[in-house]
């Protein structure tokens, strides 16, 4: 078993979160989360990854055959229905702030502050 | 009995599904009373599951029930505690849907759709004992959130609030999943009863700290705990009030209800021999938030914004009991979030009174316009005005003074006016820090935050319902926040009775709530079974009802003489700071030298609360950084 998809996870994570607070464009933001969110996709896909394994359909193969673990597989199908919920919603967002503002830098927006 | 679990969620979603498609040809009339009748019926149905489970009511859909300690189906497990939040959840819920139905002027019924999935999301929340089925239901708790938070989505506010809400939340809610996916990768499991189980016996390493370091970043993010808790005044400030009622009075809270769940059936095992120093890093975040949210707090003018920050406080204060890992602490902290959440949710709706009656809710522009004119000025002012249209501004409103008297006390309530409010969670939370040996200081900070968020409200009430205070000093003025929103299209003469009679009955049962929780001893002994990790595994995964220990005992909760110094303290407290803020400043003490001193200090605390997310994400890893090195080195 590797390591390398674990580092993968970290890496996608920590540069997702540098992206965040770096960027000064929302359509950035929004795709540096999911970048980050790529990462637990990742992450989820290696704990069930084993190797010499198929898929886990058990129509054309033996019972009792190594397979890859199903479970992550559902979590990770959940969690692409997660980051599409949470994308769409905050590019929706986005193009209203752009017709709002005429602008997509964070910093720009009309200030909450204090 | 038994078909209650799946109900509770099953309820609200397919109504709301049903409003959804319905949208188009059902009249507003019927589908208000529609999503209004649902939540009672989800509140009523919470409140039987809260009454009748004993110890654990243990629900497995689908019938896969675990064989030999593995679980494979998905379960509900039910307790006190659980199904208690999710009662309150309920009934803030169906609060908040009556006083919308004359809020807003132009709603569609979608706004109902949302806020029933909003509710199935904490009803599932508080009932599930799946741990990724935990994070399932905290995301849908987000995403509708994030939603309701950006219903006026043609405003400036309420989108950078959105804005601000959804990636920092979301942020929370990938670190959250992270970790979760790390504890599947150790146990194999994911039921938290079997994931407990399978670690118990196990020390602590690496990647369980790892795991806990994630898990719980996305609940503190949630739960507003300082440095992560700069959303929550952002999307306050914007969010609809109803909406901000949920947030403030449960949402948040929720958030350390998961915390408390995970900890106690996944964590406590492995980490019972470093508990010292997760403690240590629990208390010391939450008297930070306490701190900072109070004092924020006070610098704020902006109704809704000080109502957030005082959330905040509270939710710090609520961490304190969590983060003592004792059941005492926690049977402190569930006895006092109800107290909390009924009267901040009478609050905002008073604000949100305020609003619809003048369309503003700056503490200042308000000054004294709360007053309800019935001296004898007035009645002549209003005979000489006769019928014209002005007049009638002035005329009786019942909401002003229900506004007036649940400001007051609120106020009150939360300084903790013995034996009303908030005392008796207040009380039960200090005499537990007092009885975790090092931690008896974080009483003094209890009580300091307290009262200085209670003076923050109590100073807005003179202000606004009496006219007392001098007009702001220049040198306030660029105190001011440019966020408010006009949420109702114009100020209006009268305030209906769906508006007031809501916050009246939520400060009614805020003020005596503690009074009738106090005279049963049920609250302590959930506690109790809520931190028995041995027991929750067994009755879960073997449907082992007698247990070799038998039921875990309450702890020995008591209200003693130092609780009450210590509540009239906060009182006179809070009188103090408000009376301070509002009265015209003597040239005594160095008092003016003392207050340009702080509002400079506050003016560069505000500039820390930026606005911009950028900001709040990188604060966001600098928080999570910290606590992780906290725990590396416990």
């Amino acid at each position: 078993m590797s390591f390398l998809p674990y580092g993968v996870a970290a890496w996608l994570f920590m540069i997702g979160l540098y992206g965040l607070a770096s960027s000064e464009n929302l359509i950035g933001m929004v795709i540096c989360l999911a970048v980050l969110q790529s990462s637990t996709y990742v992450l989820l896909l290696a704990i069930g990854y084993r190797s010499h394994a198929s898929a886990p359909i058990f129509a054309d193969i033996p019972p009792g055959s190594r397979a890859v673990d199903p479970v992550v597989q559902a979590l990770t199908l959940t969690d692409v229905v997660v980051e599409a919920t949470v994308v769409a919603l905050l590019l929706a967002l986005a193009v209203q702030a752009h017709k709002r503002f005429g602008t997509l830098d964070p910093a720009r927006l009309n200030p909450l502050r204090g | 009995m038994h078909a209650l679990p799946p109900l509770v969620l099953a309820v609200p979603l397919l109504s709301a599904a049903l409003l959804a498609a319905l949208n188009a040809v059902l009249p507003r009339a019927l589908t208000d009373a529609a999503s209004v009748a649902c939540a009672l019926a989800v509140t009523a149905m919470c409140a039987l599951l809260t009454l009748k489970t004993g110890g654990l009511t243990v629900y497995w859909f689908g019938g896969f029930h675990p064989r030999a300690g593995v679980a494979v189906g998905i379960s509900f497990a039910v307790d006190s505690i659980g199904a208690g939040m999710a009662t309150l959840s309920a009934f803030m819920v169906s609060a908040a849907l009556v006083y919308s139905v004359r809020y807003f002027e132009e709603i569609g019924s979608l706004y109902g759709a949302l806020m029933l999935v909003f509710l199935a999301a904490m009803v599932g929340f508080c009932l599930t004992g799946d741990l990724f089925n935990l994070f399932v239901f905290f995301e849908l708790m987000s995403v509708a959130a994030y939603a309701l938070t950006a219903y006026k989505i043609e405003e400036a506010g309420p989108l950078q609030g959105a804005i601000n809400f959804a990636i920092t939340n979301s942020v929370g809610s990938f670190a959250m999943l992270s970790g979760i996916a790390l504890m599947y990768g150790r146990t194999g499991a994911l039921n938290m009863a079997q994931v407990g189980a399978a670690l118990s016996g196990h020390r602590v390493d690496g990647l369980v700290t790892v795991a806990l370091l994630l898990i719980m970043g996305g609940l503190l993010v949630k739960a507003a705990i300082v440095p992560l808790h700069f959303w929550l005044a952002d999307a306050h400030a914007v969010a609809p009030v109803p909406v901000c009622v949920l947030f403030s009075g449960v949402m948040v809270e929720l958030a350390l209800y998961g915390l408390a769940r995970v900890y106690w059936t996944i964590f406590s095992g492995p980490m019972s021999a470093h508990a010292a120093g997760l403690r240590a890093t629990l208390v010391v975040l939450g008297a930070a938030t306490a701190i900072v949210g109070a004092t924020m707090c006070l610098a704020q003018r902006h109704l809704k914004r000080l109502l957030a920050f005082s959330t905040i406080s509270h939710t710090g204060t609520f961490l304190l009991g969590l983060g003592l890992l004792t059941p005492a602490g926690l049977a402190a902290s569930a006895r006092y979030v109800p107290e909390h959440a009924l009267l901040k949710g009478a609050l905002f709706m008073a604000a949100g009174i305020l609003l619809h009656r003048f369309g503003t809710v700056d503490e200042h522009d308000l000054r004294g316009r709360g007053r309800e004119r019935t001296g004898r000025r007035a009645r002549r002012r209003r005979r000489t005005r006769g019928g014209h249209p002005n007049g009638r501004a002035h005329a009786r409103d019942p909401g002003l003074r229900v506004a007036a008297l649940v400001f007051a006390a609120g106020g009150l309530g939360l300084a903790a006016l013995p034996p009303l409010g908030s005392f008796y969670g207040k009380a039960t939370l200090e005499d537990a820090l007092s009885h975790t040996v090092g931690y008896g200081w974080v009483a003094a900070i209890v009580v300091a935050s307290s009262a200085m968020t209670a003076g923050a409200i109590l100073r807005a009430t003179g202000r606004i319902f009496v006219g007392w205070g001098p007009r702001l000093p220049r040198h306030l003025e660029l105190l001011r926040v440019t966020s408010e929103v006009p949420e109702t299209r114009r100020p209006h003469d009268r305030t209906p009775a769906v508006m007031f009679v809501p916050p009246l009955l939520l400060a009614g049962a805020g003020v005596f709530l503690g009074v009738f929780t106090h005279a049963t001893d049920g609250i302590g002994a959930a506690a109790a079974r809520l931190t028995d990790r041995a027991g929750y595994a067994a009755h879960v995964l073997s449907q082992a009802l007698s247990r070799a220990n038998g039921a875990p005992r309450a702890p020995h909760e008591s209200v003693v003489a130092l609780d009450y110094v210590l509540a009239a303290t906060t009182v006179v407290g809070a009188l103090a700071i408000s009376a301070l803020a509002l009265m015209k400043r003597p040239a005594w003490l160095g008092l003016p030298r003392i207050e340009r001193r702080a509002t400079a200090a506050i003016v560069v605390l505000r500039r820390v609360h930026s606005g911009c997310v950028n900001d709040y994400v990188a604060w966001l890893v600098a928080g999570l950084a910290a606590i992780g090195g906290a725990l590396a080195l416990s």
